[in-house]
């Protein structure tokens, strides 16, 4: 989307360059000329018409209204009734016909000058659903269901309403209703602008544009004829010198004065018709969320599609191996000691290896998490955690799956962090939701002193080292969702950690 | 002793019931998914079910479905559950139909030839076997205070109780005598207020109970 304003916005009518008294005579016959005197005088009828529609009907009315209040005989009264009710009543056909001049007038500059007025947000596109959002379906399953079968279908979105939103054209709409919508959405007032201005660009530039060619062209007619005696002079035009320098000036000039017509009425255009800088921005931010929502669900499906592919490979390799060097342990009794040690150490290690791996594959997206929700899958973390954790979720109704994917790396990091810097002998660990929020707050009795970046350590820890990258990465993760993150550790401790993340149903 | 697989992995499916053949097991069926589990046990009724827990369509937990289809509609179909990852929660579920004949095991310990096929012949004479893992679990989730005044070497004995072993299996794990062990069982009753029991078992299942209320 971002590319696509960008490019809209390459103005080629302003990138004409700066007159040259050798090329000039060229800009007569290029299309580029004759396509903006095209438009200036298209310009200035569509320019009554659009001042009529929008601001010469309404003032007209309120003018003779005025008027008549003001002048008009008592006994004259249902003019000045009907005046003051056309008052009230034009402005309403002004609304309607907005949204269809402005399209007219965008299509002038499409056609004429080739260049495309950026159009006000609307709703109606939408975009397709995040990856990883939801669990896969369970088609045909005769099992019983599982709790979180139950559960209302989850949130998708994280993100801020559309712009536009406010003018939606809902079917059997009626003419009231959508006239105030227009009038109460945002640019409506802007459009309005640029067609009471239409009258006044349109006349100007209309008139200055032929005035610059017929004088042009007409004393260049006229100046030749004069020279093979074919003009009737009737004394009211210039003697023939000082007539051949003004239409040769007025016909070199003709192109630049169209071309300055058509970049200011482009310029105003752009102004009116086309979104403000508010709505560019507020564009560009719905556009950026968008992106960014897809990358956090992108990176979810990621960890979710590692997780399974170890899962079915290489774990299940490794237990097969470790069973068979167990089978040959417990097998070869008798086997001379070398051999007995070599398959012990490779049973070990195998063993060794299978924990490890499992620890790592955990970590990255416990299958628990999408089937029994955080409340479950935080018992894994908790419960291998080296010191004492007091772990406490009341979390009634559950979060989107990318939410709680989050949250639980969360916890997970911030006990790994604990552990290895804090020097705490006990930590706690309390889950919570409120409204739209889930509230994750992780307290350690350890030393404190922990900072974000630098070298903060970890959760209480001190300055050795650790380059506090995870905490950093604890904030961007939160972050990355529109949830905030709060460190508060001072030295000599107790350590908190608040993290919240939006929850939205 | 007749046994039931469900794996869905081919190369473990043959494993398993390679290691059990060898242990004297008699593999009467070895199936890939939830259903064909469900129909094997219903077909064979075999003493014990060993069952993975992700296995197709969805790989999450239709084995611990299946599981606790089993222990509902077979009583006597004891049934060892099979996982990458323990769960806490996955254990209460199975925990909450009876106590008795279940197993939730680590994959990890069909390394341990000889234990796991031990803990399987207990599950299958009514025993229960939990990994140690679980146990853990359980005890963070459900107890979190009164086992702060438990010493540690109480609390490792509380782990092998609620794993399943018997006394004499805590005596030969800790390598202590015969009477440190009831001291520490006996401590460990009185402390976490739980009623005196007689038989191995009942401790077990008493500790157990108190696990996942």
């Amino acid at each position: 989307m971002a590319a696509e304003l960008r490019g809209v916005y390459l103005d080629h009518v302003t990138s004409a360059s700066v007159v040259n008294l050798r090329t000039a005579p060229a800009a007569l016959w290029a299309a580029r000329s004759w396509r903006a005197t095209a438009h200036a005088l298209v310009g200035l009828p569509l320019g009554v018409v659009s001042f009529s529609l929008t601001g010469g009907l309404p003032i007209g009315a309120a003018y003779c209204a005025g008027w008549s209040l003001l002048y008009a005989a008592p006994d004259a009264w249902p003019m000045t009734a009907m005046f003051l009710l056309l008052t009230v009543v034009s402005p309403l056909p002004a609304l309607w016909s907005v949204r269809g001049l402005t399209a007219l007038q965008r299509r002038r500059f499409r056609m004429l000058l080739g260049v495309d007025i950026p159009p006000l947000p609307r709703p109606g596109d939408q975009s397709p659903p995040l990856p990883g959002d939801a669990p896969p379906p369970r088609p045909g399953n005769p099992l019983p269901p599982r709790p979180s079968d139950l559960l209302p279908p989850r949130s998708r979105d994280l993100l801020p309403p559309r712009v536009g939103d406010a003018l939606p054209t809902r079917p059997g709409d009626v003419l009231p209703g959508r006239a105030v919508r227009a009038a109460r959405a945002a640019g409506t007032w802007r459009q309005i602008a640029y067609h009471v201005l239409a009258l006044f660009i349109g006349v100007a530039g209309g008139a200055l544009t032929a005035a610059f060619w017929t004088v042009g062209i007409g004393l260049g007619l006229v100046v030749p004829m004069r020279l093979l005696g074919l003009w009737a002079d009737e004394g009211w035009l210039p003697a023939t010198a000082p007539a051949g320098v003004l239409a040769v000036a007025a016909l070199l000039a003709a192109p630049w004065v169209a071309r300055g017509v058509a970049r200011t009425d482009t310029a105003v255009a752009r102004a009116l018709l086309g979104p403000s800088r508010n709505e560019q921005l507020t564009l560009r931010v719905e556009s950026l969320a968008r992106s960014r929502a897809d990358v956090v669900a992108a990176t979810d499906a990621e960890r979710r599609r590692i997780e399974r592919d170890l899962h079915d490979g290489a774990q299940q390799r490794l237990v097969s191996l470790a069973m068979n060097l167990g089978m040959a342990r417990a097998g070869l009794a008798d086997a001379p000691a070398p051999a007995r040690e070599a398959i012990a150490a490779a049973h070990d290690e195998a063993v060794q290896a299978l924990a490890e791996l499992r620890e790592f594959v955990r970590g990255l997206h416990p299958a628990v998490l999408d089937d029994r929700g955080l409340d479950a899958a935080l018992s894994g973390i908790v419960a291998r955690a080296p010191l004492p954790v007091r772990l406490t979720v009341a979390v009634p109704e559950r979060c989107p799956p990318v939410i709680e994917a989050i949250a639980y790396f969360v916890v997970s990091e911030a006990l790994t962090n604990i552990a290895k810097h804090a020097s705490a002998t006990r930590a706690e660990v309390t889950v919570g939701r409120t409204a739209d929020r889930l509230r994750i707050v992780i307290t350690d009795n350890g030393r404190g002193g922990a900072t974000i970046g630098g070298r903060g350590g970890g959760v209480g820890g001190g300055s050795e080292g650790g380059g506090g990258t995870g905490l950093r990465g604890l904030a961007q993760r939160a972050a990355s969702v529109d949830g905030t993150f709060a460190l508060h550790s001072p030295v000599g401790g107790p350590t908190t950690i608040t993290v919240e993340l939006p929850c939205a149903r | 002793m007749r046994t039931v697989i469900a794996e869905d992995s081919v190369l473990l499916r043959a494993g398993l019931t390679r290691l059990l053949d060898d242990g004297g097991f008699d593999v009467v069926e070895a199936v890939s998914d939830a259903d064909q589990l469900l129909r094997a046990v219903e077909e064979h009724r075999p003493d014990v079910a060993l069952v993975d827990v992700r296995m197709p369509p969805t790989y999450t937990d239709e084995g611990i479905r299946a599981a606790l289809v089993i222990r509902q509609q077979f009583p006597a179909v004891a049934v060892v559950v099979l996982s990458q990852y323990v769960e806490e929660r996955y254990a209460t579920d199975l925990l909450s139909v009876r106590t008795t004949g279940v197993g939730y095991l680590l994959k990890d310990r069909v390394a341990h030839v000889t234990e796991f096929l031990d803990a399987l012949r207990r599950v299958a004479a009514g025993g229960t076997a939990l990994d140690p893992e679980v146990v853990a679990q359980l005890i963070v989730r459900h107890r979190p205070d009164p086992l702060e005044r438990l010493t540690p070497r109480e609390s490792e004995v509380l782990r092998l109780m609620a794993e399943g072993r018997s006394n004499n299996g805590i005596v030969d794990a800790l390598r202590v005598s015969h009477s440190a062990v009831e001291k520490y069982i006996s401590s460990i009753f009185t402390k976490l207020e739980l009623p005196a029991a007689e038989s191995d078992h009942r401790r077990v299942l008493a500790v157990l109970k108190f696990l996942r209320t």
